[in-house]
């Protein structure tokens, strides 16, 4: 790439952060991701204040952490932020009857790809990592040097590691599926809520069809498993996770392969409003 | 192929089953070309595939040269100022024009230079800082003007840019026009603003129905038009006596005096065979002519000839 496309790639960014991100309409996105981080605080004042009431270890803080993130941040935070930041990118841009702007100058559609999803996603790693990592730590910030030496000494800062790596994986894969769900979809509700259903099927679906997913991936990368509660259990198939080495390079490609059909889906893209 | 012109050659465009604009061959000088037609006519549909917004069912265009599905060099030499009264959420008048400009990978300092002079050009230096959201609807048309000079293109395709002006600002257009038309860019224009794009155009199209009807200059287009008698007003001192030659004459359809007195306007199906006859008459006679002019070689004729419509005869 020369220095022309690095520009024109930071132009689409820096225009995409002025006009969305930093404006109004981006402020739900934030909450959503910041709201584990206040639960997180008020179970940390709340534990502290009631500590003799109800004791607990920094393992069963790291469980309900675990708890947390597959329920919250990977089924839901993650999840709809990314339906947010994502699907607008293209679907705003028409429905404003904005996006000839973005047509009319020379560059390579591509690249106006790249610079839009690469916008959206260093803003959602932002906002996600950030609330990882802080729900992380002060989900047992309360026990004191308990929570630390887990943190540092034991498997604390490991696992922060991985939900921080399940994060940034979860942010590139939902980002590209929901950047092309709006290039091809007049609403990307509906894809959305269709692979919601289907990712939160997952655990009950046969081990091959398991595979045909994100979460899937996203959860065999979780440092801790989380099991589905009674009664449904008994509809849970058992699959072996997918170890590391599948998991992360097979998310890249598959995200970047669906990338590739949104830059090439693009490069033959009209402006047409009405439609 | 010719890096001077903008080409259609057999260009369709179909949306679905609607008809864009059918079998359009033309071949766009520099200078003013205005695109002249009804709602629904293809005046739009044209620009959009010029510009690479859209691309034909059939056919090949160039623009200068380049063809529309080239993004990388299309933008560089086209600015389209669209009919969309649309903007980038959030931003001001200098934001949106730097920022497309910084897209257009020019460094911090040119991008500053050029947003400067292009407001300047459409006299909005003082409103920059404001939201484009808070400009009045003949501030966003000049907005979107100088986004689309803001690059210094050489073909210009402006459609409707004179909706929302106030007649100043109108003028000032008007005049920006016909001084890049002079220097040899590409401007086309649509409007429906008859009596202004008759003054500016150096060459006119008109589309109806998806169909290109006529194209080049104004009088050149009249010319062709041979089953509309030509209007033809003479002043002269004596228009009753000219009048009773004239109907002597069977190319003469119609002869009308004019309601000061001093002028006769008529319809002739042979205009070439009347100049040759008005030469005879005034050597013959003591009749005294001011001036001979055409009356109906302009836009507002030639439309209502060829479309019908609005647009209204002498």
């Amino acid at each position: 790439m020369n220095r022309l496309w690095f520009a024109q790639i930071a132009g689409v960014i820096r225009l995409e952060w002025k006009k969305t991100f930093l404006s109004r309409r981006g402020w739900w996105v934030y909450l959503l991701a910041l709201a584990p981080v206040a639960i997180a605080l008020m179970h940390s004042l709340i534990s502290l204040r009631f500590a003799a009431r109800r004791p607990h270890t920094v393992f069963q803080d790291a469980q309900a952490f675990a708890v947390a993130f597959e329920a919250f941040f990977l089924h839901l935070g993650i999840f709809f932020g990314c339906i947010g930041i994502f699907s607008n990118l293209f679907r705003g841009e028409m429905l404003e009857k904005t996006l000839h702007y973005y047509f009319l100058t020379p560059m390579r559609r591509e690249f106006l790809v790249i610079g839009k999803y690469l916008a959206g996603l260093i803003v959602a790693l932002v906002l996600f990592l950030l609330s990882t990592g802080l729900t992380f730590w002060l989900m047992g910030r309360h026990q004191g040097a308990a929570w630390s030496d887990f943190f540092w000494h034991g498997p604390g800062l490991a696992q922060m590691g991985w939900y921080l790596l399940v994060t940034a994986l979860a942010c590139i894969g939902y980002g590209a599926v929901f950047l092309i769900a709006g290039l091809f979809v007049r609403n990307p509700m509906i894809p959305a809520a269709v692979v919601m259903v289907w990712e939160n099927l997952n655990p009950f679906l046969p081990s091959l069809l398991k595979q045909i997913s994100v979460i899937f991936y996203l959860k065999s990368l979780c440092p801790v498993t989380v099991d589905v509660p009674p009664p449904l259990s008994v509809l849970v198939t058992d699959t072996n996770p997918a170890p590391a080495w599948i998991a992360v390079p097979g998310l890249l490609l598959v995200s970047t392969l669906v990338l590739a059909y949104a830059a090439y889906s693009a490069r033959r893209a009209e402006i047409n409003y009405s439609e | 192929m010719n890096h001077r012109l903008i080409t259609f050659g057999d260009v369709s465009r179909f949306y679905g089953e609607v008809l864009g604009i059918n079998r359009v061959n033309l071949a766009i000088p520099p200078g003013i070309t205005s695109l002249v037609g009804p709602n629904g006519s293809g005046k739009t549909t044209l620009m959009n595939l010029m510009t690479g917004l859209i691309r034909p069912t059939r056919g090949d265009i160039r623009v200068l040269g380049v063809r529309p599905d080239d993004p990388e060099q299309l933008g560089r030499i086209v600015g389209y100022c669209a009919q969309f009264d649309a903007f980038p959420k959030g931003l001001t008048g200098y934001q949106f024009l730097h920022s497309f400009l910084r897209i257009r990978g020019m460094n911090e300092a040119e991008c500053a230079q050029r947003t400067a002079a292009a407001l300047q050009t459409v006299n909005l230096t003082g409103a920059a800082e404001r939201p484009v959201a808070a400009y009045s609807k003949g501030m966003r048309q000049r907005i979107k003007l100088a986004q689309a000079i803001a690059h210094d293109p050489q073909v210009l395709v402006l459609d409707e840019p004179l909706n929302g002006l106030d007649p100043m600002a109108r003028a000032e257009t008007i005049a920006l026009f016909q001084q890049w038309g002079a220097a040899g860019r590409h401007v086309i224009v649509s409007s429906h603003i008859l009596h202004e794009v008759d003054r500016i155009s150096d060459q006119v199209i008109l589309l109806s129905h998806g169909y290109v009807v006529a194209e080049g200059q104004i009088q050149g287009v009249r010319s062709e038009v041979k089953d509309q008698p030509m209007q033809i007003l003479v002043r002269c001192d004596h228009p009753n006596a000219l009048a009773a030659r004239l109907f002597l004459q069977n190319h003469v359809v119609e002869a009308k005096i004019h309601p000061d007195g001093r002028g006769l306007l008529l319809r002739t199906t042979d205009a070439d065979e009347f100049y040759l006859m008005l030469n005879r008459i005034v050597l013959e006679t003591d009749l005294t002519v001011e001036s001979v002019a055409p009356a109906d070689d302009d836009v507002n004729s030639v439309y209502q000839y060829l479309i019908g419509g609005e647009g209204g005869t002498v």
